[in-house]
């Protein structure tokens, strides 16, 4: 109605959109890139204001921190031995090189020369030995802290060498220790300051509002493009939405609603990429009790969703279809999507051969948060089709941690796993979902006594293969990380792993 | 008391979570150590009252900062925006309900009432989008939300990040307040010393500003204590739609965290504070009023 009423008539608004579109076009004639442009002449004294939902709780990752504080200090402000990169790889970082004794037990590490923490201090193993410690102690609330229980012995033998001894093989330490961020030894109570040796150093933090990162003047790496960052926080999507639109933030980390991105999608003021997060949407089955022990009925249910039209109803044209647990930035990743794939009419005879040709009812306990109600009702009509009734039970995240994680107590459940190279969840056959398949836990098992990262990686492709062609869950698809920034700043990270958000190649046009 | 009833009547314990899905049970054994929640009920209640007789709020589950720190930073937010709105809506309201009420016969007097019954039924977060939609986005004049990193040491980037949420609260007081003013009006303007004034030969204004203000004002003076304390109540709902770290953020975060020292403490204080305003709304009222001034002083 409206449209109609103003056609014909062009508005300033519309005029300033046009003149946008002509000067894009005759960049665009020119052969030059806006993107190029941006790069070419980048503002080194800028500050990025970036847009966040996740404010840290506090600021140490030993004292139930939360994800926000690894988005800020992770790479920026604290480094690792290793550090994980935004594709999935791991690499060097405050260890300059390290080899590995012929068992596989032990690992010696050799610093970087000329580090130092931002008070000054210069970077020494026993800050390294500090550091790791801090994480496998009594008292920590690190998530890594189980990764981490091989370590029998640190040793320092000189300034620049640390020695690990590790009680059996992990050919995942050096995975491992990227998240162990290395502290000054003298630092007491990280939880409202730091004392690392990154990048940036923390200017100030306003809780509720906003933390802000100044460039590290003295860092001994290659020096950011910018002159420091604001982490602006936000609790509702749409202020955060309207900062970006109205140029209060630059980027946006991470845009969880599809409902948002309509109104910067084809905007040429802003930027919207789509990168390959870790976070899982899955039906969970427990694969302990009938009907879910039987595995002909879990790979009947798997074909009975359209997993596609779910995630095209949920995201749209964003997301990535995953037919495993493993997603594209785990190295043991492989296309997995032709197993399982949908076809009701299979799914039904499968259902028969299982000894359910009329179907059955579940109880599907469904987080009372997005997006897992919609999921619910669209796997509740899909499952209709081939004569099996869903019942939804809405609980909170609260009664999901004691019912399903902690008693066990449930038919199947929908849950969204964020970690990066969780796989192992199913070596073990504890975990909530209950898959225990003998020949999938020693594979997983023996990865980590690999010698080399190679057989690490075949072994878990192999287990993951296995997994996926039991059906150990239905894994409905992989949620997308989408950073919309306004085009004037590139350099950002796209994948955001392990939610890290590394600031220091970004750059902001002048 | 009941405060500290009603927090544990919550499902779910701090210690969960503090420590989200996959800790061991050990951590969370750990983590209840630390915060207190396996101490019977009984203990944890002394060891409340006890502390905040000492004016001890306590230390936050989640960011293990002092309570009592982090709320003065909460209140150079929450106060200014409270009584900035405060001030706007009673110019708005006074002026306009007078209007209402004495030229009731006219259009623009029944469009202030119907726009008021307006802003009473429609929520204040929506009042907020509104504002955001056409002074933020569209026409740029005031930024959508948050507040400055050094807060009041940039004192004209503060007051500009709270344009918006102060007209939102505004609008909406002022839409009840012009109610009341107008209905006060209305009975000032049928009674008989107003009629008796008139008679003696003062002029209508004349005879309104100086019996009708005064008469009407009294019972005004005590709703707009009430609408001073949900004003502030109210800054729950707008410091979240403008991102604001208020006092009304920090309740939200602490209640969906389980922090319960966190979430004491800012009632704690925001009981306090109203009872204030109540108890200054009462005194604004007796000095005005001869009649209760006699009672204050225990005269007949």
């Amino acid at each position: 109605m409206s449209n109609s009423i103003f056609r014909g008539s062009v508005t300033r608004r519309q005029f300033g959109a046009r003149a946008i579109a002509a000067t894009a076009a005759m960049v665009a004639l020119l052969g030059v890139s806006p993107a190029v442009l941006a790069q070419a002449a980048f503002d080194k004294d800028a500050v990025i204001e970036i847009g966040s939902l996740y404010e840290p709780q506090n600021l140490d990752n030993t004292a139930g921190a939360g994800q926000g504080v690894n988005e800020a200090f992770n790479g920026n402000v604290y480094e690792a031995l290793f550090a994980l990169t935004d594709a999935g790889t791991v690499e060097n970082s405050l260890a300059k090189d390290y080899t590995v004794s012929e068992d596989g037990l032990t690992y010696t590490f050799t610093l970087q020369s000329g580090v130092t923490f931002h008070s000054g201090d210069p970077l020494t193993s026993a800050d390294v030995k500090a550091s790791i410690e801090r994480v496998t102690a009594e008292a920590s609330k690190s998530s890594r802290k189980k990764s981490l229980a091989t370590i029998a012995k640190i040793e320092t033998p000189d300034d620049a060498t640390v020695v690990i001894t590790l009680s059996e093989k992990s050919i995942s330490l050096p995975y491992n220790l990227s998240y162990v961020w290395i502290v000054n030894d003298t630092a007491t109570s990280l939880t409202d300051k730091e004392d690392g040796t990154g990048p940036y150093t923390l200017a100030d933090w306003r809780r509720g509002s906003t933390l802000s990162l100044d460039r590290n003047d003295k860092y001994w790496g290659t020096a950011p493009t910018n002159a420091g960052v604001t982490f602006n926080y936000f609790t509702d999507a749409t202020a955060l939405n309207n900062a970006l639109l109205t140029g209060a933030v630059d980027i946006i980390t991470s845009v969880q609603s599809p409902d948002a991105l309509a109104q910067f999608k084809d905007n040429a003021d802003f930027t919207v990429t789509n990168g390959q997060s870790t976070t899982k949407e899955i039906l969970a089955f427990n694969d302990r009790v009938a009907p879910f022990d039987n595995v002909k009925v879990r790979k009947a249910i798997a074909r009975a969703i359209d997993d596609k039209k779910l995630l095209e109803s949920i995201w749209g044209e964003y997301g990535t279809l995953i037919g495993s647990f493993v997603p594209p930035t785990d190295p043991w990743y492989t296309d997995l999507t032709a197993v399982d794939a949908y076809d009701p009419e299979s799914a039904k005879a499968l259902l028969t051969e299982a000894g359910y040709p009329d179907g059955f009812t579940f109880k599907l306990d469904t987080p009372d948060y997005d997006p897992h109600p919609i999921v619910a009702e669209f796997i509740k009509s899909e499952l209709a089709k081939v004569g099996v009734t869903v019942e939804i039970n809405i609980i909170t995240a609260n009664e999901w941690y004691t019912k399903v994680y902690q008693s066990l107590d449930f038919a199947a459940t929908l849950q969204e796993h964020v970690n990066h190279r969780d796989i192992v969840f199913y070596g073990n056959p504890d975990f909530y979902w209950g898959y225990n398949n003998p020949k999938v836990i020693e594979l997983i098992k023996q990865s980590e006594a690999s010698a080399t990262v190679d057989e690490q990686t075949a072994k878990l492709l192999e287990a993951n293969k296995l997994i996926a062609e039991d059906a150990a869950s239905d894994w409905l698809y992989l949620y997308p990380q989408i950073v919309v920034s306004a085009a004037s700043v590139t350099g950002y990270p796209v994948n955001g792993l392990n939610s890290q958000f590394f600031a220091y190649d970004i750059q902001k046009a002048e | 008391m009941v405060l500290f009833a009603l927090l544990r009547l919550l499902p779910g314990d701090p210690a969960n979570a503090l420590l989200g899905v996959g800790a061991t049970a050990e951590q969370i054994a750990a983590a209840k150590a630390q915060v207190g929640s396996d101490l019977p009920l009984a203990e944890q209640f002394v060891r409340f009252v006890s502390s905040l007789a000492r004016f001890d709020l306590g230390t936050s589950f989640v960011s293990q900062a002092p309570v009592g720190a982090e709320i003065p930073n909460r209140l150079t937010v929450t106060i200014p925006v409270t009584l900035l709105s405060f001030a706007l809506a009673i110019v708005l309201a006074v002026p306009l309900g007078i209007v209402a009420a004495v030229k009731a016969d006219r259009w623009y007097g029944g469009v202030i009432s119907v726009v008021s019954q307006l802003g009473i039924a429609i929520p204040v977060f929506w009042v907020g989008i509104l504002l955001v939609t056409a002074f933020a986005i569209n026409i740029r004049l005031f930024p959508s939300g948050g507040f400055p990193r050094h807060g009041w040491a940039e004192p004209l980037e503060a007051l500009r990040n709270l344009a918006l949420p102060v007209l939102t609260i505004a609008v909406v007081m002022a839409s009840s307040l012009l109610r009341y003013v107008r209905s006060a009006t209305q009975d000032v303007l049928g009674s008989d010393y107003l009629r008796t004034a008139r008679a003696l030969g003062s002029g209508f204004t004349e005879a309104l500003l100086r019996h009708g203000v005064r008469n009407g004002v009294v019972p005004i003076i005590s709703i707009i204590g009430i609408e001073l304390a949900s004003t502030f109540l109210g800054a729950v709902v707008v410091e979240r739609v403008f991102a604001l770290p208020g006092l009304g953020s920090m309740l939200l975060l602490g209640i969906s965290q389980r922090d319960y020292p966190n979430v004491q403490g800012v009632l704690f204080v925001s009981t306090l504070l109203v009872l204030l305003i109540g108890f200054i709304a009462d005194l604004v009222q007796r000095l005005v009023d001869p009649r209760l001034r006699d009672r204050m002083v225990g005269s007949p």
